[in-house]
């Protein structure tokens, strides 16, 4: 009786990735999924938040995808270990904070080290040559393979035939006339696939899957390493900069203003956590407080939420501040004009 | 047979999910764990991750933006 090879598929929840795991389980293979939660993954989190998403399907792709094909999905939590590649990346950054090429050597290493610890054969990932300008070009995919330590257990099967033969084609363990030779970063042959094996529902994601990619995103990621003087973080401040409209009016403090109620909602659960505000004389939504403001800062932070309320063109409203440990102080304040808000405090 | 409550109160998809894979890797076929989470996502997901692993949501409930389900541990993990 032959043995039953098995492929762990790094999936991401997005198209390539399905393919990949598809054509891979058509040759017979044992596949299970595999997706690495780093923390800034873009999946339901900013929709679970705010509530003009509702309406917005609030599904995990990765396992949509996984149940769609009828394969197991791990998903491992590396926000722990992740810190280092973001914060010291052998190979730098892309456009933005997103340390692609070191993002996927990890997420390979760890799928390596899930083989070996699971008696798993070999790897799969949805990489296309040149499909992204960081990660996927024909020159970095051997840097992957080789700095993961997957090396020839590493399968890429809709680039195979534009790569070298790997340990899983060489021994027949897979038919490598049957995989493909996809490149570049048009999408139709990915398209023709998906239409050719009946996938006619898969998610597309806009500008990728990582919130690290996103400038906006980054630039808050890089004042709030500014700001502190250290580069390490915690969830919830990988969290928060995903949450609220950010202002910040000098290096001892920034304020952190929901935008809407769903964000509110999301928002009060951190009062234990930051200094917070809101309006008591008018309606109007809540602000955190990260960092240490002076007195001043307080009264000038309780004006800034003021412009945020129903009482922005009022003389004077009443803000609350809540201090972590409990303690409350009213302040009556006149709200700051439009105008008064510099634009290079919005971050 | 054992009963575990799991609080994933303030957790953003898919931690409630790793948190919940996590502990069902303790337990044994049979048991069941009550997930308390305040992300509406889980109510696709926590269903949607039981079923590709073989697992059974035995209860759901929604309440004041709490979200609770049971999950009755299926083959031995």
């Amino acid at each position: 009786m032959s043995k039953q090879y098995k492929a762990v598929s790094l999936v991401s929840g997005g198209l390539d990735s399905m393919l990949a795991s598809q054509v891979i389980m058509d040759q017979g293979i044992h596949v299970e999924g595999i997706n690495f939660f780093t923390g800034f993954c873009v999946e339901g989190h900013t929709h679970a938040i705010r509530k003009q998403d509702d309406k917005k399907p609030k599904r995990n792709n990765a396992l949509w995808v996984a149940e769609q094909l009828g394969m197991k999905l791990h998903i491992i939590d590396v926000i722990e270990e992740y810190k280092d590649v973001l914060i010291n990346p052998k190979y730098g950054y892309g456009a933005n904070m997103n340390p692609c090429l070191d993002c996927k050597i990890f997420m390979v290493k760890k799928a390596h080290e899930w083989i070996k610890e699971n008696d798993f054969d070999f790897i799969i990932t949805g990489e296309v040559i040149g499909q992204r300008p960081m990660s996927q070009r024909k020159q970095t995919m051997p840097i992957i393979a080789h700095q993961s330590g997957a090396d020839e257990l590493l399968l890429r099967p809709l680039s195979a035939k534009n790569l070298p033969e790997t340990l899983p084609e060489r021994e027949g363990w897979v038919d490598r006339e049957q995989l493909f030779d996809f490149s570049g970063r048009s999408r139709k042959p990915q398209i023709a696939l998906a239409n050719e094996l009946g996938i006619d529902d898969y998610a597309q994601p806009a500008g990728g899957c990582c919130f690290l990619t996103d400038a906006s995103y980054s630039n808050k990621l890089v004042d709030l390493w500014q700001n502190r003087n250290d580069k390490n973080y915690e969830m919830d401040d990988i969290m928060m900069l995903k949450v609220g409209r950010h202002i910040r009016p000098n290096a001892r403090f920034k304020l952190i203003i929901a935008r809407e109620e769903g964000e509110c909602r999301f928002m009060e659960g951190y009062r234990k956590e930051f200094d917070h505000l809101h309006c008591t004389s008018h309606t109007g939504p809540m602000a955190l407080i990260d960092g240490k403001p002076n007195s001043e800062d307080l009264q000038l932070a309780a004006r800034i939420l003021a412009r945020f309320g129903k009482g922005r063109s009022e003389e004077q409203v009443d803000v609350e501040l809540g201090l972590k440990n409990g303690v409350k102080r009213q302040y009556s304040i006149k709200p700051l004009g439009s105008d008064d808000i510099p634009k290079e405090w919005y971050l | 047979m054992s009963h575990v409550d799991l609080d994933a109160r303030r957790l953003l998809c898919p931690m409630p999910v790793i948190r919940l894979q996590d502990q069902i890797k303790t337990l044994h076929t049979g048991d069941t764990v009550t997930v308390t989470c305040t992300d509406p996502g889980v109510m696709n997901d926590i269903p949607a991750w039981s079923r590709i692993n073989g697992h059974s949501v035995i209860n759901s409930e929604e309440e004041e933006y709490l979200y609770q389900l049971t999950i009755q541990v299926g083959a031995t993990p």
